[in-house]
């Protein structure tokens, strides 16, 4: 199994189960740091775990805790996906 | 007196070892000036008491809610901070620890949830971790009670740590935490638990929706079957063994035509007191709020103390987020929307879990409207199941309806604003008994405490008006309204008015009116829209204040006239 860069995606945009690195979150002091509060900040291994139709909130995985967040918040972060390649490709 | 704090993140099972360490004696508390609950008891160490505060749950200590808010103050009045640390997400809760021993008060640190570290696949080195920490680190597991003794003897150990230091922004103190855990927590792969599984299958875009409908429906069974079981085995037993005696009594003793018979007993029902339809204060008035609803309540807390413990309802808040923020609403006023299908009364109260202002308005207005009772939930199926379930389905609706087209025009009408939606999922977990048993009885204290003497005093005044012949003139009133309308015969007044102080006793009176399929079916929406209880009308001004009430009423009034009148036209 390799890895390669696949640029970047907003969380809305990944796929279920997709998971990769927080690169950047945008949005004002305030809700950066609330998303830190929960552990969620540029560097960190995320997973998207679920998303709910029409635009509803988008549900990661960051260490071991799950944190469910609105469309627009999970619009506003940054992610650069890990690619895996399934194997013998 | 000592007072020791006890600080942490949310779902960190603060409060299960907050019952471990505490006897009886816990009370509920507002913050002053907020609406912030927080928890006192005492606990004892050695010869001495000191008090023990379960502070609100906080990230952090920069607040970013009111409840961090309320933490931040606490902290000031501390002596001792017990910081409780969810093993199993040791990096966002060092966050915390950091920030907590950078202010000079001593911190013995809780490692809860210990056991669940093991099939998790963690295992954390804690003589490393107290090394670099300073300050005493004890595993716990708040559920059981394991390591709570140990924690309550090094409690004494709590200190400052020596090598103290001030971070210069969070960004430093993040890299602090992470060097921190990498130098004690090693991870392994583990398989997935049975848990686990459950967890996936309940934030599944399908899964998630199946898994509600079958944990709502659990719920509903068990609070009848539990709230019935109360009152036929429990509540009425002692209202008929102890009470009645005792009334008989005063009754001779006032004799059945004065004043204060009609007042304090009621109307005798051949002889006898019939505590559905006396309306004295301590008969009907007593039995209603006891022996009616309190066993219902009682059985909801049961279900969604276990449910809030369980950790499902946070899944079914991001399940609802949707739908809820065209209401105006945010994913968690689902929560009190649920209460209210057992009993408007702690539905109510529970508003106050909501942030905003114009949240808490619209969740209690909807709440009081369109969220019908289990009790009068259970007449309607019984009395308007009789014409033919579908008349009930057309009931369901339209307050299903109501509650929908209200809560979309609130959400344009009422200024204000409503947070998007930013909750930790927790795991699920097997809750424990006890912690939902005292949870139980301090929700249910509060509700006796709060509502009991206005419901009563209410119960009074209604009789002395109703001697007075106010009633008759209601009803003339309203009868244009009733016939003009809903199409409704002129009696329904009185069941309609009667409905202010209960509601399945007033549907109740709807039965012997002889009305035809459609007159039912708008008399018991009619009868659900209009005016909550009395008991629920008095925490709704306690919660929303005297004008946003009126509002409410207003909006009421205005929504079942269009309702009644639907109907009307419609069927």
């Amino acid at each position: 199994m390799t890895t390669q860069q696949e640029g970047l995606l907003t969380l809305t945009e990944m796929r279920t189960g997709q998971a990769g690195t927080v690169v950047e979150i945008l949005g004002g002091h305030g809700f950066v740091r609330r998303l830190e509060t929960l552990g969620i900040r540029p560097g960190k291994k995320v997973t998207k775990v679920s998303s709910t139709l029409f635009h509803g909130p988008v549900t990661l995985k960051v260490d071991k805790a799950q944190v469910a967040l609105g469309f627009g918040m999970a619009r506003k972060i940054l992610v650069e996906v890990d690619k895996y390649l399934p194997r013998g490709s | 007196m000592m007072r020791i704090l006890l600080v942490g993140n949310p779902n960190v099972g603060k409060s299960a070892l907050f019952s471990r360490l505490t006897g009886i004696r816990v009370t509920i508390s507002n913050y002053p000036g907020t609406t912030v609950e927080f928890t006192r008891g005492h606990i004892k160490l050695g010869e001495e008491q000191a008090e023990l505060i379960d502070v609100p749950g906080s990230y952090t200590l920069e607040p970013s809610s009111r409840a961090e808010e309320v933490a931040v103050e606490m902290l000031k009045e501390g002596d001792l901070v017990i910081n409780v640390v969810d093993a199993t997400n040791l990096e966002r809760n060092l966050n915390l620890t950091l920030q907590l021993l950078e202010r000079r008060i001593p911190v013995i640190v809780a490692l809860n949830m210990w056991d669940d570290t093991r099939h998790r696949g963690i295992d954390i080195d804690l003589a490393r971790l107290e090394d670099l920490l300073g300050v005493p680190v004890v595993p716990t597991v708040g559920i059981t009670g394991q390591g709570v003794s140990d924690l309550v003897r090094r409690l004494p150990e709590a200190k400052v740590p020596e090598s103290h230091r001030a971070y210069a922004n969070s960004d430093e103190r993040w890299a602090r935490v992470g060097d921190i855990v990498s130098q004690v927590q090693t991870l392994s792969h583990r398989h997935h638990t049975w848990t686990e599984v459950l967890e996936d299958a309940s934030s599944h875009r399908v899964g998630g929706v199946v898994i509600a409908l079958l944990v709502l429906a659990a719920t509903f069974w068990f609070v009848r079957l539990g709230g019935e079981a109360i009152i036929d085995y429990v509540a009425e037993p002692l209202f008929e063994w102890l009470w009645t005696p005792l009334l008989m009594r005063l009754s001779v003793a006032l004799g059945p035509e004065s004043f204060w018979h009609g007042a304090l007993v009621g109307k005798l029902i051949e002889g006898q007191i019939d505590y559905f339809q006396s309306f004295g204060m301590l008969s009907t008035g007593l039995f209603i709020p006891l022996a009616a609803v309190a066993p219902f309540i009682i059985s909801f807390y049961l279900a969604l103390g276990f449910l809030e413990d369980a950790g499902y309802l946070p899944r079914l808040a991001v399940l609802m987020d949707t739908l809820l923020h065209r209401l105006g609403l945010h994913g968690y006023a689902i929560i009190p929307t649920i209460l209210g299908l057992g009993c408007n009364v702690p539905a109510v109260m529970a508003t106050r879990i909501l942030e905003s202002r114009k949240e808490r308005f619209i969740a209690a207005t909807l709440i009081s409207i369109g969220v019908p009772c289990a009790v009068l939930q259970a007449m309607i199926i019984g009395l308007v199941g009789q014409y033919g379930m579908v008349y009930v389905a057309i009931i369901y609706g339209s307050l299903f309806a109501s509650w929908v087209v209200i809560g979309l025009l609130l959400n344009r009408l009422v200024k204000g604003f409503t947070p998007e939606l930013l909750i930790e999922i927790p795991p699920y977990r097997l809750p424990s008994l006890r912690v939902i048993l005292e949870k139980l009885w301090l929700r249910l204290s509060g509700v006796v405490k709060h509502a009991l003497p206005i419901i009563l005093a209410t119960v009074l005044v209604v009789n002395i008006l109703y001697n007075f012949g106010l009633f008759d003139a209601l009803a003339s009133i309203a009868a244009p309204v009733l016939t003009g309308l809903w199409g409704l015969p002129k009696e329904t007044v009185v069941a309609i008015i009667i409905g202010f102080l209960r509601k399945d006793a007033a549907m109740g009176m709807l039965a012997p009116l002889a009305l035809t399929a459609k007159q039912m079916v708008i008399s018991s929406t009619v009868l659900a829209m209009f005016f909550p209880c009395v008991a629920t009308f008095v925490v709704l001004a306690r919660e929303l204040g005297v004008r946003d009430v009126l509002k409410a009423v207003g909006v009421m009034i205005v929504a079942v006239l269009i309702m009644g009148s639907l109907q009307n036209l419609i069927l």
